[in-house]
């Protein structure tokens, strides 16, 4: 299942690991995605931390931790096709995957539902 | 916040066409329509794309003695480039200076081509400069001298791209004769019936292309009609920027502002020789002592890799020590990577040199090269 955050990163949990991305509201206010920074392997990271940049033709924005942990693995995929990012925002187009510090984090996240109410006050 | 912001002509067309609205210069204005900025961008190279400009400056200057002379040589006195032997139908780019030769704005300069009006200049200036620009003019052009603004009454919108002739042509033939950088007067023959239109072969994105201004009403009515063809998509303030950028054109507040001259902002071409003795204008002596010490010079930067490098990234020499600063960057989709535009010390300016951005705390390589980063298209005759 995923969970949302007010600044827009989703992150599904599964077993130890979580996934981290942006969300389709995210990808599609940003535009064409061109280029991704991703972390290290083995950074540690706080909740509300940066995690990441994503940047569009226009601009750069930062993308922030869900939730505190390491960094486990990052999607080198988007180094020669940041573009996966606009297309499948949920899926293929992930940022990182990483552990879950305090599994009471979660709690403060929006599920799906909650998510979209927040999305369509914007 | 967006109830104070001005609106062009145009505006209740760009929310009909589902754009994203942005303040800029005042003005709520369509950063990018649904097809997005890549996609227009690359549109804009490929067939035509119309861009509302509505939020720019459009004014005339003539003199009380109804002679070009008069008016000519006043406005030639605030600005680097020569003015006095614009024939009519001619267009010119300058800037206008402050005392010290920093740039207050840049803009385009016209003679009309009409039997009667060709003493007059026509002026487009920058929509964030617009309120400055005229009270600078008000306050040096001499009393003989009278500035209109025209901007409750016109509105302006530039077709750019290698249809973009072509498909203006096809209201009146007489515009396909055009050059860069000339202009006229013209009927142009809508379905609906005919408009009167200024028109000239210029834009801001390196393509052949049209800048057409006409009354608010007649302009709805003709981007209803451009809107119609094919080959025309609507094109936002996102794609105009990279397209610019592309082209290695400057952005006053960018690129170019107070703090920068003519000269080390590349600009030389805009100077005519006659131009560069230190005196015949407000801030001369900026232009031709930067042409003598020659300190710092608008460059383009290649980086490698992907990462864009945005303005105000700290430029580095190889050995780490700052020269210089980007004023405009992003990704360049016709390029297919990222393209700058900074300030770097002489003699780091020199094409081929190998520099640093520092992004974000990191180190990347980048090379300074020749502007512009794709050919310019402009069609200067057969």
């Amino acid at each position: 299942m995923l969970k949302f955050s007010k600044d827009h990163e989703w992150i599904k949990v599964e077993g130890d690991t979580a996934t981290v991305g942006i969300s389709d509201y995210a990808q599609k206010q940003l535009g064409d995605v061109v280029f991704v920074e991703l972390p290290q392997v083995g950074d540690e990271v706080d909740a509300g931390g940066e995690l990441a940049v994503v940047e569009s033709v226009k601009a750069a924005s930062e993308v922030y931790a869900p939730v505190s942990g390491e960094v486990t693995a990052v999607n080198d995929t988007l180094e020669g096709a940041p573009e996966t990012v606009n297309a499948s925002a949920t899926g293929e187009g992930w940022f990182v995957k990483m552990t879950v510090a305090d599994a009471a984090q979660l709690d403060a996240l929006m599920d799906e539902a909650a998510y979209k109410t927040y999305c369509d006050g914007l | 916040m967006t109830d104070t912001l001005k609106t062009t002509a145009l505006h209740d067309l760009h929310v009909d066409l589902g754009a994203k609205m942005v303040p800029f210069a005042g003005y709520d204005m369509p950063v990018q329509y649904p097809m997005g900025v890549m996609k227009e961008h690359l549109h804009t190279r490929a067939a035509a794309g119309l861009f509302d400009v509505g939020h720019m400056g459009q004014c005339f200057i003539t003199a009380q003695d109804g002679t070009w002379e008069t008016a000519a040589t006043a406005l030639e006195a605030l600005v680097p480039a020569s003015i006095t032997d614009i024939q009519p139908g001619q267009q010119r780019y300058t800037q206008l200076l402050d005392d010290d030769g920093g740039i207050l704005d840049d803009l385009m300069v016209s003679r009309i081509d009409m039997p009667g009006h060709e003493h007059m200049l026509y002026l487009v200036v920058n929509a964030g400069c617009k309120t400055a620009d005229y009270a600078h003019l008000d306050t040096h052009l001499p009393d003989d001298v009278t500035l209109s603004v025209k901007d409750d009454m016109l509105s302006l919108v530039a077709l750019q791209g290698p249809k973009a002739v072509e498909i203006v042509s096809a209201m009146n033939p007489l515009v396909g004769k055009l050059t860069f950088m000339t202009h006229g007067e013209f009927e142009l023959m809508l379905d609906d019936g005919p408009i009167f239109a200024h028109v000239s072969r210029s834009g801001y994105t390196g393509e052949d292309g049209v800048e057409i201004s006409a009354k608010h009403d007649d302009m709805k009515r003709l981007v209803g009609q451009l809107l119609s063809h094919p080959d025309v998509k609507p094109i936002g303030l996102g794609a105009r920027d990279s397209l610019r950028m592309e082209a290695g054109l400057c952005l006053y507040g960018n690129d170019i502002d107070t703090t920068t001259s003519p000269i080390e902002a590349g600009l030389i071409w805009s100077v005519q020789k006659h131009r560069r003795t230190g005196e015949g204008y407000k801030g001369a002596h900026r232009v031709a002592g930067d042409l003598k010490t020659k300190t710092r010079r608008l460059v383009g930067l290649k980086p490698e890799g992907r990462a864009p490098a945005r303005a105000h990234t700290e430029i580095q020499d190889e050995d780490g020590n700052r020269i210089g600063e980007v004023t405009s960057g992003g990704f360049g989709p016709s390029v297919g990577g990222p393209v700058a535009m900074g300030y770097v010390d002489v003699p780091h300016n020199k094409p081929g040199t190998s520099v640093n951005l520092m992004i974000r705390g990191k180190t990347n390589p980048a090379t300074v090269v020749k502007l512009p980063f794709v050919p310019n298209n402009y069609f200067r005759g057969e």
